[in-house]
């Protein structure tokens, strides 16, 4: 029964993502795509289990590797499309 | 309190931050703020994480989390931003390679108690299950992981822009996807720890990730960075099956939508189906049935000046070759100069110009160039019978007018920018060596086309330095 109910939350997922995302104005494609793709750097969460789990060697080499990479994809996504708006935005106040 | 309790509710806290953080990203007033709330959902989920029972050595995740904080802020400050389609390639990559090895990391676990429990008894459905999702999210990972590598390759030119084509390779990718899926079936039924069925859907599926981008051209990079994205939350997704976890399924849900919506417009922008963009060479399937009539006119930065000084409306097409050529800040100097000589001056902005989804955008926003400059296609359309001057500034195929009239051409059909309808084109190129579509452009050999040889950047600073005087 777990499947199911996990196909439940990915199909209300699926419809939720399209639902907020149908209108982006297209100046900022690039800044949502870098933002999104950063919190695709969720499965960090997952790599830190396997990573500390402390039992199978093999598990916590590859789960330590899963942290790094996945850490850099979410801080690096963060960082990079937060220099991209800040600069969207610097340029409306000046406007003022 | 159980533990487990307290984390799953934070997750739901974290949910909710991505939710309304990814909706504020798609409101420019509001875009920076929702980045930060989505980045503190994430900072929830990983500090919760850390509580959980299943944790008992914090020594590698935090080696892991300090080398990916490291390398991550090193490359996200010092990046310059037109090298943005590569960073946002390489990230991208990384994450689906991370999902991969969450899910190869959760084999061995699973496979200790599966040996000691069914040492003689068939394997049991649930078994099954989790093992086909593991080979699922090892499959999408590893696409992503490589296919973003060649992407990356691509942008960066380290390896051939163009579409790299050769007999039998949809063959192959057919033969490949068979082999994995044959290869997952019979490691699901029957998994263990020394079979070489895992190993051959891990390889394969890495290469499967190269053969699919290979073929793609550099004009469709855009679409290709879009369906990436849209992978590496897949791969996410997927590997919230594996661990049973919700936070991922419904991140990697809201990543996959959004990538999917963003692939949508590429294609559409472009006139093309997402399966004809993938599976056929850009520029490779069919030869331009027009000769080109015509002579190439060719013009000096003086005349160009003086063609500039006469102008009251103009209008500046971007392409990849403002981006290469770093020209946007001296193009933001010559846009002051021509409004201080009482012009007019827009921006007119392809979906697909560049090498990602809104890259132009974020280079003119970089130059300070205002936000309300920036018009979209179908307006600029109506108004060019009514512009003086059309400066094309590194652009190419979203300015050849074939895709209006020539039904040979590859991109006959695409939405173009008419630029061929104002009174003087300007074109801003090197040389007359064709694109990274490999089409010749009949744009250039236009009456009414002027061509100003030479880098753009160059070209635009000593226009910048005539008017100055």
């Amino acid at each position: 029964m777990e499947v199911i109910y996990l196909f439940f939350i990915l199909i209300l997922s699926v419809f939720l993502g399209f639902e907020l995302i149908s209108k982006v104005p297209s100046t900022l494609h690039t800044p949502l795509m870098s933002g999104s793709n950063a919190i695709s750097g969720v499965t960090v969460v997952g790599a830190m289990v396997s990573s500390g789990s402390g039992e199978e060697q093999i598990a916590i080499i590859l789960g330590t590797c899963a942290v790094a990479f996945a850490t850099i994809n979410v801080v690096g996504g963060y960082i990079v499309t937060d220099r991209m708006l800040a600069m969207f935005k610097r340029k409306k106040s000046g406007q003022k | 309190m159980d533990i487990n309790l307290l984390i799953n509710f934070a997750y739901i806290i974290s949910a909710l931050f991505f939710i309304t953080g990814l909706k504020m990203l798609t409101s420019l007033n509001r875009a920076r703020q929702g980045n930060i709330i989505s980045g503190i959902g994430m900072f929830i989920a990983i500090v919760v994480t850390l509580l959980d029972r299943g944790i008992v050595d914090y020594k590698w995740i935090l080696i892991g989390i300090v080398i990916g904080t490291v390398i991550g802020t090193v490359v996200a400050r010092l990046v310059e931003m037109t090298k943005m389609p590569e960073v946002v390639a390489v990230f991208n990559g990384l994450g689906g390679l991370s999902s991969m090895l969450v899910a190869w990391a959760a084999l061995y676990p699973e496979l200790k108690t599966l040996s000691i429990n069914t040492v003689n008894q068939p394997i049991t459905i649930q078994s099954s299950l989790l093992m086909a999702t593991i080979v699922l999210t090892i499959f999408i990972g590893g696409i992503t992981f490589t296919g973003s590598l060649v992407a990356y390759g691509k942008l960066s030119e380290a390896i051939p822009g163009k579409a790299l084509l050769f007999s039998g390779q949809r063959f192959i990718n057919g033969v490949l996807v068979l082999a994995i899926i044959f290869f997952s079936f019979r490691f699901s039924l029957e998994p263990s720890l020394n079979s070489v069925d895992f190993a051959v859907v891990l390889l394969f599926s890495l290469l499967l990730g190269i053969m699919m981008v290979i073929p793609i051209g550099g004009a469709d990079m855009p679409v290709v960075i879009s369906f990436l994205n849209s992978y590496s939350g897949l791969a996410a997704c997927a590997a919230g099956f594996v661990l049973n976890n919700n936070l991922l399924i419904v991140a990697g849900s809201l990543v996959g939508a959004s990538g999917i919506i963003l692939t949508n417009i590429m294609c559409k922008a472009m006139n093309r189906s997402l399966r004809n963009v993938l599976f056929s060479g850009f520029g490779s399937n069919k030869q331009s049935s027009q000769n080109i009539k015509g002579e190439v006119n060719p013009v000096n930065t003086e005349d160009a000046y003086l063609m500039l000084e006469a102008a009251s409306r103009v209008v500046i097409v971007p392409g990849y070759g403002m981006a290469v050529a770093q020209a946007q800040h001296v193009l933001e100097e010559l846009m002051a100069f021509l409004e201080e000589n009482d012009c007019e001056v827009k921006f007119a902005m392809h979906p697909v110009a560049g090498r990602m989804p809104g890259h132009m955008n974020v280079l003119l926003a970089e130059a300070d160039v205002p936000y309300e400059k920036l018009v979209e296609i179908d307006d600029i359309n109506q108004q060019m019978p009514s512009i003086d001057i059309s400066l094309i500034i590194g652009a190419n195929d979203i300015v050849n007018p074939a895709a209006n009239t020539d039904k040979g051409s590859p991109i006959y059909g695409m939405p173009i920018i008419n630029v061929q309808e104002s009174g003087t084109v300007i074109v801003f190129k090197r040389s007359m060596a064709s694109g990274f579509s490999g089409l010749d452009n009949i744009l250039f050999y236009g009456e009414n086309t002027r061509m100003l040889f030479g880098d753009a950047k160059e070209s635009l600073i000593d226009l910048v330095s005539k008017f100055k005087t």
